[in-house]
This record gives C-alpha cells, structure tokens and sequence, in this order.
C-alpha cells in the first residue's frame, strides 16, 4: 500500500472512530469561524444595508476601500490583531492574545468586509427591483434596508456561508494570533498545516476531508432552505 | 398668491422631471382635487409615469409642488408591483406598519383583514405573496394601498399585464374605490378604460400635459391637435378593452 494510501485509510478510520483529538479540533474550529462571523454579521450586515440605501458624501471612497478590503490578507489581519492585543498593544491588558477568543477578534475582522460587501450588494440589487415601492410606501432608509434584508434573506444567508467558509479555510490569522497551542487554539487548518510540515499525514488528511464535508454540508442545508422557502412553504406567517 | 379651494389635494406649477438629459415631464401646471378620478394617456414615453411620480413626490424636480395635507398619507400602486417575499398578511401589515405607525396593532390588523376582503384574497393570506398569480398579485397591491386609507391612490397601468378577466376584476375594484370617494390618478393606455372610469382625462405628449378636460369633453369628437390623432387611432381597438 504507498503512503498516499495508507494516509487515507488511517484518515478515515480517525473520522469513522470520533478520534477525541479530532473531535476537539474540529469543535474548536467551528466555534471560532461561527463566534466570529455571528459577530461580523450585526455590523456587517447592518452596514451593508445602509450602504446600500443611504447616499451620503465620500459614499464612492467608502465602497472603494470595502472593495480593497474583500482581498485583505489573513496575515495581515493576524499581524494587525497581534499587534493589537500584544503586552505592550493597546488592549495588551485584555490578556486575551494566544486564547480562541483572539483568534474570533480576527476572524471577524477578517469576514467583517466580506458580509459587508456582499451585503450591501444583494440590498442594491433589491432596491433596482423594490426601491420606487418601498420610497412610495413610506419606508425611510433604515425601513427600507431592513425590509430588504428580510425579503433577500435566502441571499443573506448565502453571503453568511461564504463568510464561514472563508473563515473556517483561514489560516495565517488564527496561527499569529491564537498560536496554534495543542488543546488551546489548534484548529483545523493551523493543525493540517503543522501535521503536514511533521509528515503526519493521515490527521492533516482526515482534518483536510472535514473541513470540506462541513462546508459541503451548510451548502446542502441552504439549498434546502431555498427549496423548502418556495411555494409549498409558507413564509414566516 | 392663489387661494386653493379646500377640495385641492396637490397643485403642480410648471413643474418638470429630468432624468439626467432626458426631459421626463416639461412645465407640468395641473391640480388634483378630493373625488378627482384622472386617467393620464398618451403615447409610450410620453411622461405618464414620471408624471405620477412627481405627483406623488417620489422623483426629483424642478418648478413647485403643493400639497394641501402635507402628512396626507398616498399610496402608489406599481404596473409590476413588487411584493416582499412574505405571507400575503405579512406584506399588508407591512404596509400598514410604514404608513401608519403610531396606529394599534389591533386596529392595523383589523384594517389589513377588512383589505384582503375587499379584494377577495381572504383565503390566500397565509400564502406567499410571490406565489400568487398576477391578477391576485395586483389584487394584493391594491389591497395594501387600499389598506392604508390614502387620500390619494396613484395607479401607473394597473391592468397593463393582466389578462381580460384579471383586468375585469381590478376595474371593478377601481370603482368601488372610486364611488366610496377615493381620489385616483392613473396611468393607463386603454382608454376604454379611462372612459369607463375616469372623471378626467389628461393627454400626456412628449412630457407636456397637451390636454387636461373633463372624461366626456376629451372623447366628444373634435379633440384638438394630436391628442385628437392620439384618440383616433386608439378607439378602434381599446374602447372595448
């Protein structure tokens, strides 16, 4: 058998079995990535809604620099964060640098642009189609963007996955700023990236297989949610 | 300064929409009056629309605007109208909601329920508004601008994508509104239909408001200039529409 395929085979009789230090891994990883995008979406979602509505001076820079900010790189984000909680950082005497609570301040700095973006652009397109509507029926800028978050919220949820995914893939912030301590803020792709470097393959490839079946899985769950939110279904009566 | 008689709803005063280099409306001077049931014609882009929208101070412009009840509440009702992807209740209480806010919930929902009556969608309110069929889609859109009591009901070719019978229904409804002496104003083309319902009629021609008469003064024979060509080659085929 080579080693390609005996890695595989060790990978899935440790998913098949629970391994507990795969199990732990993997809740962590969930943990932060959700923590942090539950986190990104209050503001990022409520921003991007107004973005969307609001027409106010310097609107053109705004989006610009939220353009620049979807492609911000993950270690630059660590850095900045590390930077930030270090001892001698300005929120040093939070304490909180190398815990997972670290790791979801980056994340959510990390996916914050991403739900704001996207957001704001799912709000847009609603409003081309609703916008004279809403205007005539006397909805303000909050209402309106309110409205159309909840009339696009299948949407709204896809742009969540997408927060999720990008969180739950990264893996420069989360090794600067979490540590990557054993039991502590090892999480699935600081532990892929470290078993691989030590040619342990079979828990890199086991972690690599989960983290696709969890994204594959939230795909599933809001295909499903589409499907099920359409005719046949009644909507939040 | 004129004096408004107290039935005057709104006063246009050479009043014009641009849309960018595009002159929608040029110099509007019209008023709209309590009970009025105005049908606005004319030709494709030919202002109608804009027309309305200036009325209901949902589009920028230029020259003066008046309304006599200020926080008079309107209501438009869309060719397309957009519905939230909601219960047909919920995108009524919704309506309600924004135009009447300080309102009791009770009394709003009873309002939304006397609505859903009116236009006989009662047993589709827990349906999704989306799922309905066009004319039960307009019949919703007139419902909610119905439901929220407005002096004004604007109407931008409210039958314009319905078939024969959806467009029976929702002129039936016009007129009830009408006879329970709802102001409207309506864009339409049919001018059947501004004939059967309208108390005036207004012939919109490259954004200018050409002609502004009575319903039975603009169809007695011998309208002038281009309205007059408008209506003869309109009749043969809408008067019956």
């Amino acid at each position: 058998m080579s080693a390609v395929t005996e890695s595989f085979s060790t990978a899935f009789r440790l998913i098949v079995h629970a391994d507990p230090a795969l199990v732990r891994t993997v809740a962590l990883s969930l943990a932060v990535s959700g923590s942090a995008c539950l986190c990104a979406a209050g503001f990022g979602l409520a921003s991007g809604a107004w973005l969307a509505v609001a027409r106010f001076p310097g609107r053109r820079i705004v989006l610009l620099v939220l353009d620049t900010l979807l492609a911000l790189p993950s270690v630059v984000v660590g850095l900045a964060v590390y930077l930030m909680l270090s001892r001698s950082g300005p929120l040093g005497s939070w304490g909180i640098l190398f815990t997972p609570a670290a790791m979801v301040v980056a994340q959510t700095i990390l996916v914050l642009p991403i739900i704001t973006a996207l957001a704001r652009q799912v709000v847009a397109d609603a409003l081309r189609d609703g916008g004279d509507q809403l205007r005539s029926m006397g909805a303000g800028v909050l209402a309106s963007a309110l409205l159309m978050l909840l009339h696009e919220r299948w949407a709204v949820a896809t742009v969540m996955l997408i927060a999720f995914g990008r969180a739950v893939a990264e893996v420069g912030a989360v090794m600067i700023v979490g540590g990557n301590i054993d039991g502590v803020t090892r999480v699935m792709t600081t532990t892929i990236a470290l078993e691989t470097s030590k040619g342990d393959l079979p828990l890199a490839l086991a972690l690599g297989l989960v983290l696709l079946v969890v994204v594959a899985l939230l795909n599933v769950v809001i295909a499903l949610f589409r499907r099920t939110s359409g005719p046949l279904a009644a909507e939040l009566r | 300064m004129t004096v408004l008689a107290p039935s005057t709803l709104i006063v246009l005063r050479e009043a014009s929409v641009a849309y960018g280099a595009v002159q929608a409306v040029r110099a509007a001077t019209m008023r709209v009056s309590q009970g009025d049931f105005i049908a606005v014609v004319g030709a494709n882009g030919s202002g109608k629309t804009s027309l309305l929208r200036l009325l209901h101070g949902v589009v920028a412009y230029t020259g003066s605007r008046e309304m006599l009840r200020p926080s008079g509440v309107q209501a438009m009702v869309f060719q397309r109208p957009f519905l939230l992807r909601l219960s047909v209740w919920n995108n009524l209480r919704i309506a309600l909601w924004l135009a009447h806010p300080d309102t009791a919930t009770a009394l709003r929902d009873e309002r939304a329920e006397q609505a859903l009556r009116r236009v006989g969608l009662g047993a589709l309110r827990d349906r999704p508004a989306r799922s309905l069929s066009g004319g039960e889609q307009q019949r919703l859109a007139l419902a909610r601008g119905w439901a929220v009591r407005p002096d004004i009901l604007f109407l931008d070719e409210p039958t314009a994508s319905l078939d024969p019978s959806a467009k029976k229904d929702v002129e039936a409804l016009l007129a009830d509104f009408a006879a329970d002496g709802m102001t409207l104003v309506m864009s339409t083309h049919n001018l059947g239909q501004a004939k059967r319902l309208a108390t005036r009629v207004i012939y919109m021609d490259d954004g200018r408001i050409d002609i502004d008469l009575p319903t039975s003064d603009f169809f007695a024979s011998g309208t002038p200039g281009r309205a007059g060509l408008f209506l003869k080659g309109e009749l043969s085929w809408s008067l019956d529409g």
